[in-house]
């Protein structure tokens, strides 16, 4: 076997790869082989978070963290760093607050909180070689679980981690699958659930194309828990990467013996096949999915029954998320008392958040339950970008809700976010400053639950289309205050109403926003202004004539000629004309211009 | 039976274990308002997709409020139907429906029979506090030769999509479309009659709203009675007599033959006369035929088609034509009764008018039949090409029982005030026979009446064969012969609702099936279900009286053997010769199309 000296391990992430890191593999590649330089090998892995700086370069064993990686750069990487041993200093991540250089991802501000343990392989192995999982201690848990524990036992393991569903109602995965273990039936399913939706979050995404193995190991863990010989994994159709790395690991599992009958001698039989989603929201409610994955209509159902009783085809199927999966074969390795003992009271272990939105670090990042928001956001996030003011964060996606500065301190568990009236979710993270209208925000949010809206209950159907249009009326300034009153109850009713989950939780923006920035409300209802200046039909951009120079800059820029004046006069802005993009107030040198 | 203790606002019921909330409740007097929900077990219909919320109640411990309809009872069970939370969610439902809901109610067909309506007027919604621009979710319109879809004011209930793929197993309908854009409609916006609709309209008899609907032809009808060029002759189905009397605020079940044919007459038909008689002339040839096939397979032919398939019915001719077009032989190709009555109208009885001075030249195209029908498929039926002579189609217009209910409103008579009439000669005289053509079993078990004597050449024991008779989906009955008969006995399938057809049809085609003949009728509980029907409201009970009703018609009958029926004697005598015979043949028999066949080749 050859010993490296080096290996380069290249981002393979969406991410990184929309920025050509394969590009970049390829020239480490062709420039390694160019100089004859055979003794360092080159890995695309999966995501390493710190999507921010991507494409992301690590070189091995001294931990180099290269950010900002270009084709260009890499002769210069291979000639310094691998051939004299000079770390290539521009290349760096160049800390903001003392501006030296880190090169060492350890000692960076966005990793020293965080704590990896579903994304313990994702940056660091080459997740479309089962080899790279196995020398990662891969398929031990498998193996540990298949010999030495009962399903029983392997079950009450689970119920003592006090691992709950990551996919976003923090259900314990160990009662859920004593529920199926429970159920009697002559096939059961065991199902992962990769139709990530929320706005903006890929954390599922990252783990099955950074670590495709660990889910596939999980889930043969689950099948032998609950009894069950087959799993599915429901994956959006929109996650190519994902889908062929999931393939990719699947057909090697199988070669290797780790799915199909038998698996290690034990007698235990267990295969996966993957399912396509088209990429509805609705498809992430167990039983819209599971309706799905039937070739049905992706609309959920009342329940009870319970997938456990009766799920997909009429049998006992048990439904987990991709970074449950992902927790699942540490737990067995290291012991459930290793687990319980990271994170709060109730919500034990580690959560992974997609971070977001006005923050400096945008990524993927995992950090023990309990830290706090403001670590979150402004060690970890490296604060709000452009030194503005921190408005709010939304957690929850779409279904949570906003907290603001008071809540800062809120240490991040199911409990603690449920009780300052937001939610886990899934687990994306949008941070908002102090450009945000939070009217606007809660509009966002509702356009997108209108879209993601099956259609088949009224209060989601017809609710939350009506609550669009309040807010699109509050936002173009012709609301009123029964307007605000109507939403309220509207949102109440919706909340109280709606079939499932997502019906439920969709006006939980509204609800939030409407708690927290009422002012703001108010302030588009009854002055007609947006304070954050962001409803362009409530705000008017105005020249100060004591600071107009009368450079005609501004007027030349205007893309609808709606500035006019002479030369070294004042001009004026004709309001009638003006579409707001803002070009004269980026254009104006004296700072003459203003919204208002 | 596990019995378990709940309150509902505040008093205390026991009730049986599995039952919903909504169940219970109605049990004990309280009636929680449904709108998607429809249970009509007699007839194995549930819709409960707890979709439109409006049952939601408060149940004490849970955090939302749960659908009524879709929540079953749990011992301990506190549940507030009416308390402020309950009433300001369904408020704001109901107000969200109509938001979304063309305001068209005053001249919307089924105002009056709208449960949306009724709901909103029952819960005093006075004004809707949306934006009057609010957006609408508007569609297509697409008009059948039978079905309207008006989808504007579809309000996503379901039933429809239920009853064409559960219990019809069309598969015609289903929802598309996601979020408010949301709606049922065939598959890749396909017209109705594109598609594998086979205008059985159950879909519209369970449509709460005026989303679905039949088309009316009542003003054609209006137009052909009062231009003097025109001799107009209407006819009427078994089951309308047992069902019309309910738009007149009759019991269900109550005969209304008499006061019927009185009203027809006094809108100015020139000759009322019956199906019935039709009836009676369709066992004359499909008895005859399923005698020809036995005895021909009892001669040793192999090739003969058995079990012989009735084909009264034009949806489940569509039905097969469609989903089992390898079997069109299989059927009998004799024609409904409807089908039977225009062209024996158009030809026999043109030619008995013409011998009167006044019509010597009365032109075919001058003769205009129309039909009363408790089926909205009969309208299609009307406009097959292949049932017309030279263009003129044999029935020009058909109409529903509600239709006809809506026309003798319209004409100022009082209905219930009518005397008992009988219908004219020839064509309105009839048997029980035809009568209970109208019932699921029906045209089966009067089929049997006739051949048996036929083929035994002996009088059956008793005309009342009750083991043909009820309304499960699904039955079978066993027709002893006397001794000495080359068979022992005929056994006979009966299936109405076309899931349970197909199950049938299925078991032909594996050769599972040792029946001499089966008769099939789409709609459940037979044509006294019929989509053209007044509307049962969800209330199965109503098919079950109309069923009895159509027994009862049949006992009071003098004559209840079609082949014994005079008129129709005399018909063979004077004109058609003898059954299956060359007239026989043009007048009274079809043939049958792959009606998928198109599409096929459009894929290709």
């Amino acid at each position: 076997m050859t010993h490296y000296r080096f290996h380069i391990l290249c981002c393979g992430g969406t991410g990184c790869k929309a920025s050509n890191s394969a590009g970049i593999v390829r020239k480490f590649e062709a420039v390694l082989k160019e100089k004859n330089i055979n003794d360092v090998q080159v890995i695309t892995t999966g995501c390493f978070g710190f999507c921010e700086k991507g494409p992301i370069v690590k070189i091995l064993p001294d931990n180099t963290f290269y950010v900002q990686v270009k084709e260009d750069d890499v002769e210069n990487i291979v000639n310094e760093h691998i051939i004299k041993g000079r770390k290539v200093e521009r290349l760096l991540y160049t800390d903001p607050k003392s501006e030296g250089h880190v090169s060492d991802s350890k000692h960076m501000g966005f990793y020293k909180k965080q704590m990896r343990i579903a994304l313990r392989n994702c940056g660091f192995i080459n997740p479309e070689d089962i080899r790279e999982y196995i020398a990662r201690e891969g398929y031990a848990a498998l193996g540990k679980v298949l010999t030495e524990m009962t399903p029983e036992a392997a079950i009450d393991e689970m119920t003592k981690s006090g691992l709950r569903g990551r996919g976003g109602a923090g259900f314990p995965t160990g009662l859920k699958w004593g529920f199926a273990r429970k159920s009697v039936a002559d096939q059961k399913y065991v199902v992962c659930n990769a139709d990530e939706g929320d706005p903006g979050a890929f954390m599922d995404r990252s783990i099955l194309e950074g670590d495709p193995h660990s889910v596939i190991e999980a889930m043969a863990i689950c099948g032998y828990c609950i009894g069950a010989t087959k799993g599915l994994v429901y994956i959006r159709a929109e996650y190519p990467l994902a889908i062929k790395r999931l393939q990719i690991a699947i057909d090697q599992a199988r070669e290797y013996g780790l799915l199909g009958k038998d698996i290690l001698g034990t007698g235990f039989e267990f295969d996966i096949e993957l399912r396509y989603g088209a990429g509805a929201f609705v498809c992430g409610e167990e039983t819209a999915l599971i309706h799905s994955m039937e070739g049905q209509r992706g609309e959920p159902t009342v329940k009870p029954p319970f997938p456990a009783v009766k799920g997909y085809m009429g049998k006992p199927t048990n439904v987990n998320n991709v970074e449950t999966f992902a927790n699942v074969p540490v737990i067995y390795l290291k012991g459930a008392d290793w687990f319980n003992k990271i994170g709060t009271e109730k919500s034990k272990g580690t959560k992974v958040f997609a971070l977001a939105g006005k923050i400096n670090n945008v990524g993927l990042i995992e950090v023990p339950m309990g830290t706090t928001l403001r670590e979150i956001i402004y060690e970890i996030g490296g604060g709000i970008k452009g030194g503005k003011k921190f408005k709010a964060v939304q957690t929850g996606g779409p279904s949570g809700g906003c907290l603001t500065e008071k809540d800062l301190d809120t240490p991040v568990d199911y409990e603690s976010l449920a009780a300052a009236k937001s939610i886990m979710g899934s687990g994306g993270m949008i941070v908002m400053d102090e450009d945000n209208c939070m009217v606007a925000i809660a509009k966002f949010y509702l356009d997108f639950t209108v879209d993601e809206s099956c259609g088949k209950c009224t209060p989601c159907r017809v609710g939350n289309k009506r609550m669009n249009e309040i807010l699109d009326k509050i936002i173009k300034g012709n609301g009123t205050m029964e307007d605000i009153e109507l939403l309220k109850n509207l949102a109440t009713v919706i909340q109280d109403t709606a079939l499932c989950g997502l019906g439920q939780t969709a006006p939980n923006p509204v609800l939030s926003t409407l708690n927290n920035f009422y002012d703001e409300y108010v302030a588009h209802v009854k002055d007609k202004k947006c304070p954050a200046g962001q409803c362009k039909d409530l705000l008017s951009y105005v020249i100060n004539p004591d600071k107009c120079m009368g450079c005609t800059a501004c007027a030349r820029k205007c893309p609808v000629a709606a500035i006019t004046g002479t030369v070294k006069q004042p001009h004026k802005i004709d309001q009638a004309k003006c579409i707001k993009c803002g070009t004269c107030l980026d254009t104006c040198k004296f700072g003459a211009i203003s919204k208002q | 039976m596990d019995m378990i203790k709940i309150t509902i606002d505040g008093k205390v019921f026991e009730v049986e274990k599995g039952i919903t909330v909504l169940e219970a409740a109605r049990k004990n007097g309280i009636r929680i308002p449904t709108l998607c929900h429809m249970n009509l077990s007699g007839l194995r219909f549930v819709n409960k997709p707890a979709s439109c919320r409006v049952c939601v109640v408060e149940i004490e411990g849970r955090r939302n409020l749960a659908p009524a309809c879709a929540t079953d009872v749990m011992d301990g069970m506190v549940i507030k139907t009416h308390s402020i939370r309950v009433l300001n969610a369904r408020r704001t439902i109901i107000e969200l429906l109509l938001s979304d809901h063309p305001k068209d109610c005053l001249v919307c067909m089924k105002s009056g029979n709208c449960e949306l309506q009724d709901i909103a007027h029952e819960f005093g919604v006075r004004e809707v506090r949306y934006d009057e621009n609010c957006a609408m979710s508007t569609y297509r319109k697409d008009k059948s030769p039978s079905i309207i879809r008006d989808m504007d004011k579809c309000i996503m209930c379901r039933r429809c999509e239920t009853m064409c793929n559960e219990i019809q197993t069309v598969g015609a309908l289903s929802a598309v479309n996601r979020g408010f854009n949301s709606v049922v409609a065939p598959a890749f916006e396909q017209n109705l009659v594109d598609s594998a609709c086979t205008f059985c309209g159950q879909c519209l008899a369970v449509c709460p709203v005026g989303a679905l609907t039949e088309v009316d032809h009542t003003w054609n009808v209006i137009q052909a009675i009062n231009d003097p060029k025109k001799v107009v002759l209407v006819q009427t189905a078994p089951a309308v007599r047992v069902a019309l009397g309910e738009e007149f605020d009759m019991e269900p079940g109550t005969i209304v033959t008499g006061k019927m044919a009185a009203a027809l007459r006094r809108l100015g038909f020139d000759y009322v006369f019956d199906t019935d008689f039709a009836a009676d002339l369709t066992i004359m040839e499909e008895g005859s035929e399923l005698l020809d096939r036995l005895q021909r397979f009892l001669g040793g032919d192999k090739t003969v088609k058995l079990p012989i398939l009735t084909s009264c019915c034009p949806a489940w001719v569509n039905f097969f034509e469609y989903n089992f077009p390898d079997m069109l032989d299989v059927p009998s190709t004799a024609r409904s009764p409807q089908q039977m009555f225009g062209p024996i109208a158009k030809t026999y009885f043109l030619e008995k008018l013409r011998e009167k001075p006044e019509y010597k030249d009365l032109k075919r195209e001058d003769m205009v039949v129309v039909s009363i029908m408790p089926c909205v498929a009969k309208k299609y039926e009307c406009s097959r090409p292949e049932l017309s002579y030279e263009g003129n189609p044999d029935v020009d217009y058909s109409l529903s029982t509600r239709e006809l209910a809506a026309f003798i409103k319209r004409m100022n008579i009082d209905f219930n005030s009518l005397p008992e009439e009988d219908f004219d000669r020839p064509l309105g005289e009839s048997t029980g026979a035809a009568v209970i053509f109208g019932a699921s079993g029906g045209v089966i078990e009067a089929a049997v009446r006739t051949a048996y004597e036929l083929l035994t050449k002996q009088q059956c024991p008793s005309v009342d064969f009750k083991q043909i008779r009820g309304l499960e989906g699904m039955r079978e009955a066993i027709v002893p012969l006397p001794e000495g008969m080359p068979l022992k006995e005929i056994k006979i399938g009966i299936a109405n609702g076309l899931a349970n057809a197909r199950k049938l049809l299925e078991a032909v085609q594996r050769g599972e099936c040792d029946y001499q003949a089966i008769e099939v009728m789409a709609c459940p509980g037979g044509c006294i279900g019929g989509a053209g029907q007044p509307y049962h409201h969800g209330d199965s009970s109503i098919i079950k009286k109309r069923q009895e009703a159509i027994y009862r018609e049949d006992a009071g009958k003098p004559i209840r053997k079609s082949h014994e029926n005079p008129y129709i004697q005399k018909l063979y005598e004077e004109f058609l010769i003898k059954p299956l015979g060359e007239k026989s043949h043009h007048l009274l028999h079809t043939h049958y199309f792959k009606k998928r066949e198109k599409y096929e080749e459009v894929d290709d």
